[in-house]
């Protein structure tokens, strides 16, 4: 009945039906390399953060699939079809200026969901959908986590941009200051610049300075 | 056929070696790697004084040894490497004096070689690698890069310690030697009692300071060792096997290569070669001699270098403390 449509790195997504309406099926799937105690913790948690953040996200006013069903103990979440490219292709498929609006559109749904204290962890450009080239939904919520601190969001930043510099690497800066263009829109500029200063911070930090 | 003397000194070990090239730069012999570890006192971690009078002490029979080994004498090498950085200032210096000199006395070009990319091109030539995505793990680094527009580009990195780190600074608490793996790997295999501690990824990036503070103190508080041992590996480990699989599905590429010191441990590639085959990769290990800090990563990377015509001039050749790999143009590749 269901069809596996994608193999992602945390779960496996088939494409179903529920109540004759086109249905994900989103399953974290046992990992046999990991520690079975820690395993079944990190897959239950996460899907069950999932759910709830797709459904706070929302209320922050970005579009996320709906959750119908959830099944915490296998890890599963039923959601929303919805039919739409990654952000990664149309990156891959488009001219720069061409999709300068969607990232400025990234840039105030971030800054939307981190307003209402949402940290969604997980910020790459596999991670947008992009309907018909200009409604953005945000999946994947697993890693998501709920903060006010400037550190949390700097490094959800942080993750953007290292995402657009290791997969994107020609439109990299581009795109990244129109994203955080975007998120001043939002947030303010005072903000954006709070924020730039504590992501050069921690970008400063895994570095090779300090072998003790 | 090129020849290239290689200089690694960027923390605990000071090596040369010296590495030839077969078919143009394809392939290379690795035809001396003369190492020596400065091993800090137990209990305590490594420090940059200390190691780099270390490496004053040894440099000159390390030299030497390189070159009887490798049957050579200096006046037929076409260039002579050095690590230039990322490492601990006083070390790296050590090495780049020791460089210069050679450089200046025999009339050498002087090739920089960034460490990071050093461990990276030694395995991709000793595993036979194409376009993997790359683990490195080791006491100076823990990152996943792949190859693509002229550079190293980083998909993901540690927020805080690396793994190496982690590793030494909890094995210090225990009163292990640094460096501590093949001890705490030890350990680990003798137990299967797991407790919990922090685990936390973000996006693919990793951090490694909350499990840390929760083993030391944990050890503190009378848990047995072997249970914290074998619960910090199954954590930190996981973690890595996590993010290098979303790198992994991410970048859709057909292979996993691990390196760095920290690939010798048997329970990281058991991970990482399970994280592959799940996604239909094939999975690369450094060989083990190769995956700590040596002359012959040096030697290797600066003989491309050569080949692609990249040197430095004397007057100019500094060492770059916190130099990242994905600042290096690497015009050998394409």
């Amino acid at each position: 009945m269901e069809r596996l449509i994608r193999k992602g790195a945390e779960a496996d997504i088939y494409l179903g039906e529920l109540f004759g309406r086109k249905a994900i099926l989103k399953i974290r799937k046992p990992k046999p390399y990991r520690q079975p105690d820690l395993d079944s913790g990190i897959r239950k948690r996460r899907t069950l953060h999932e759910a709830s953040f797709l459904v706070d996200a929302r209320k922050a006013g970005v579009s996320t699939p709906l959750v119908y069903f959830i099944d915490p103990d296998k890890a599963e979440i039923v959601m929303q079809y919805i039919k739409g490219k990654r952000l990664k292709e149309i990156i891959s498929d488009s001219k720069q200026s061409d999709i300068d609006t969607l990232y400025s559109e990234v840039g105030r749904s971030i800054a939307k969901l981190h307003k209402d204290s949402i940290i969604h962890g997980d910020l790459t450009t596999s991670n947008f959908l992009v309907i018909k080239n200009d409604v953005l939904v945000f999946i994947d919520f697993g890693l998501a986590f709920s903060s006010q601190r400037l550190e949390d969001k700097a490094v959800d930043l942080h993750l953007m941009k290292e995402a657009l510099t290791s997969a994107h690497s020609k439109v990299a800066d581009k795109a990244f200051s129109k994203i955080l263009e975007g998120y001043s829109e939002v947030a303010g500029v005072k903000m954006v610049k709070d924020l730039v200063k504590k992501v050069r911070e921690i970008e400063r930090r895994g570095r090779y300075t300090r072998v003790e | 056929m090129k020849k290239v003397f290689g200089i690694e000194s960027t923390a605990h070990t000071f090596s040369c070696s010296l590495v030839s090239s077969i078919d143009g730069g394809v392939h290379g012999q690795i035809l001396s790697d003369v190492r020596s570890i400065y091993t800090p006192p137990p209990g305590s971690g490594i420090h940059p004084r200390e190691a780099s009078r270390h490496h004053v002490e040894v440099a000159p029979k390390i030299v030497e040894q390189s070159l009887t080994q490798a049957g050579m004498a200096m006046d037929e090498v076409d260039a002579v490497s050095f690590s230039a950085g990322p490492g601990l200032g006083p070390c790296l210096r050590v090495g780049a004096t020791v460089a210069r000199s050679l450089a200046l006395y025999y009339k050498k070009p002087l090739v920089p070689v960034n460490h990071a990319i050093g461990h990276i091109e030694l395995a991709i030539m000793l595993t036979g690698a194409k376009d993997p995505i790359i683990l490195l793990v080791s006491g100076g680094h823990t990152l996943i890069t792949a190859f693509s527009f002229g550079r190293w580009r980083v998909f993901g990195e540690t927020l805080d310690l690396t793994i190496g780190q982690l590793i030494d600074q909890f094995g210090r608490e225990a009163g292990f030697s640094s460096p501590s793996g093949p001890k705490i790997e030890e350990l680990a295999e003798r137990s299967s009692n797991f407790i919990p501690l922090p685990y936390t990824v973000k996006g693919n990036d990793t951090s490694f300071s909350g499990i840390l503070t929760s083993a030391k103190k944990l050890l503190q508080n009378g848990k047995d060792l072997e249970s914290l041992c074998f619960s910090l590996q199954e954590i930190a480990f996981a973690m890595l096997a996590e993010v290098t699989e979303r790198a992994l599905a991410f970048t859709e590429k057909r292979e996993v290569l691990l390196t760095g010191g920290v690939a010798a441990n048997r329970r990281l590639q058991e991970m990482l070669s399970e994280v592959s085959k799940r996604h239909g990769a094939g999975f690369l290990v450094v060989p083990k001699e190769y995956s700590g800090d040596c002359g012959a990563q040096i030697a290797w990377t600066g003989l491309l270098a050569h080949l692609a015509d990249i040197s430095v001039e004397v007057e100019k050749s500094f060492v770059k403390q916190s130099w990242r790999l994905d600042r290096v143009d690497v015009k050998w590749r394409d």
